[in-house]
């Protein structure tokens, strides 16, 4: 069996060292190892989105990365958003908006909306159903997602201004 | 998935000297956004991962007056992230805008779409069409191939064991240039193109009459193909409908295409003959120094 590498990383601002074997996702080691099991598996290939974490800002679906692969960088998932008790204005518009049913996207479109907001501080409807469409979910329909993120949006810049 | 081991060469030398001392159960990744999936359902049980991200030539891009330098690995984002290859190269930027989705585009290189060498790799008619050469180095020393001649078969492409895909180098844009790709897909985003079609057109200075054009095709043979007659068939040529038919014509007739889930052989040959017009069309408008949206749905 190949050896098991030690590898470093900041995750939600703290410096992580974890154990881990080449052939184990980034999101194996967070859920199992790391215990942080917000981000959820959804197909394991790429085409959900449920498992969706920031690296170094950029929004990856953490089914796809090898958790070596996260050596020396910067990773933020769903437990990195609220900040103790205070939810940030995303999870706020979500749940107020009524945007989940049964929970299980809404980790993966969090940081997703994460993602949009911190390039895009104004989007249209149309950015956000582009920006979020390696987003999956059964049960919503969508348009209560959109609208969360739209409110969402709109929440940060007022309390930016 | 099966037990591997792990390598991040920092520079193309170890890289090389690493793929020759272990010949065989050594397989490159970039981006993994294929590699990992390939893997983990077992198509693919890979001895050792050597992960290229880290070497400097595959992650630089180089975009000025002596054409573009495009690492291998370097992932889709920056691609269409930098404004003078989504001015020269627009159908490049076009290609890397609709592979994935945002997540899929953080990750997923053209370099890997390449040498992955599916039939409906959405980069590759880009590449096609833009005159790309594909800069490859292994234990031999380096070499290159135009990318036309780079896949062989679904799956299949020239390099042989213990080579890489170092860069993709494409020549400097005419004046009076514009490219651009689109596929059609059932859905807006997030699907495998039921056909794909690049155009790389160059103008006389009127703008009125056709220089020479490049034209690719996807998904509709073994390989993606060059149509290299539709090009031909629009040198000299006024720009309009006229010609434009024509091309869209001599496209139709080098497709060889398969029916599957996503269409039928007929249906993929109508979509030839429509998504090239409409990218002559676009490319042409382009070329004139005109705005073309062309986000995936509208
Ligand atoms: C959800 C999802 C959606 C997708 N949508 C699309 C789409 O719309 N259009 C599309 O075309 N593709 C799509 N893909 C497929 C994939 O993302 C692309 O083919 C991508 O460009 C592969 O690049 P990569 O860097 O991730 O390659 P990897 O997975 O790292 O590698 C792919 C192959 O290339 C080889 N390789 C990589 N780099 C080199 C190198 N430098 N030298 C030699 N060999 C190399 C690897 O060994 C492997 O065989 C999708 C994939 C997923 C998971
Ligand atoms: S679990 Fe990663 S994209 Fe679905
Ligand atoms: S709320 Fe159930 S999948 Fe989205």
């Amino acid at each position: 069996m190949s050896k098991k590498r030690v590898v470093t990383s900041t995750i939600n601002d703290n410096v992580v060292e974890f154990l881990c074997e080449p052939r184990q996702t980034l999101l194996e080691v967070l859920r199992t190892t790391l215990n942080l099991t917000g981000t959820k598996e959804g197909c394991a290939n790429g085409n959900c989105g449920a498992c969706t974490v920031l690296m170094d800002g950029r929004p990856v679906v953490s089914c796809l990365v090898l958790a070596v692969e996260a050596e020396g960088r910067n990773v933020r998932t769903i437990e990195g958003v609220a900040q103790g008790s205070h939810l940030d204005e995303v999870q706020k518009a979500f749940l107020e908006g009524a945007a989940l049913q049964c929970g299980i996207c809404t980790p993966g479109f969090i940081m997703q909306t994460e993602a949009l907001l911190a390039e895009n501080p104004d989007p249209t409807e149309d950015d956000v159903r582009f920006f979020l469409a390696g987003n999956l979910c059964r049960c919503t329909g969508y348009d209560k997602i959109v609208r969360a993120v739209l409110t969402a949006a709109a929440a940060r810049r007022t309390s930016a201004s | 998935m099966h037990d591997f081991d792990y390598e991040a060469p920092t520079t193309l030398s170890d890289a090389v000297a690493f793929m020759a001392r272990h010949s065989g159960g050594v397989k490159p990744m970039a981006g993994g956004t294929d590699l990992i999936d390939q893997m983990r359902v077992g198509v693919l049980t890979p001895g050792t991962l050597l992960d290229v991200k880290k070497i400097r030539e595959l992650n630089a891009v180089q975009c000025d007056a002596t054409g573009l330098a495009l690492g291998a690995a370097v992932p889709c984002y920056r691609i269409y992230g930098d404004r003078s290859i989504v001015q020269k190269y627009s159908a490049l930027a076009d290609s890397c805008q609709i592979i994935g989705g945002i997540q899929i585009q953080s990750r997923a290189s053209v370099g890997g779409n390449l040498c992955n060498s599916g039939p409906a790799a959405d980069s590759t008619p880009s590449l096609i069409a833009l005159e790309a050469v594909c800069v490859i180095a292994g234990p031999q020393g380096r070499r290159e191939v135009p990318v036309e001649a780079f896949c062989t078969g679904p799956g299949k492409n020239v390099l042989k064991p213990g080579e890489l895909l170092v860069e993709l180098r494409f020549p400097p844009r005419p004046t009076d240039s514009g490219s651009h790709y689109r596929r059609f897909i059932p859905r807006n985003e997030m699907d495998i193109a039921v056909v794909g079609v690049a155009a790389s057109v160059q103008l006389d200075r009127d703008r009125t009459h056709f220089v020479s054009a490049r034209i690719a095709l996807g998904a509709v043979a073994p390989t993606p193909l060059l149509a290299a007659d539709a090009g031909a068939v629009l040198a000299g040529q006024p720009v309009g409908d006229e010609a434009i038919s024509r091309a869209a014509e001599a496209a139709r007739a080098v497709v060889s295409p398969i029916t599957d889930m996503r269409g039928t052989r007929e249906f993929r040959i109508h979509l030839t003959g429509v998504l090239t017009r409409r990218v002559l069309n676009a490319a042409v408008a382009r070329a004139r120094g005109e705005q073309v949206d062309c986000r995936p749905g509208h």
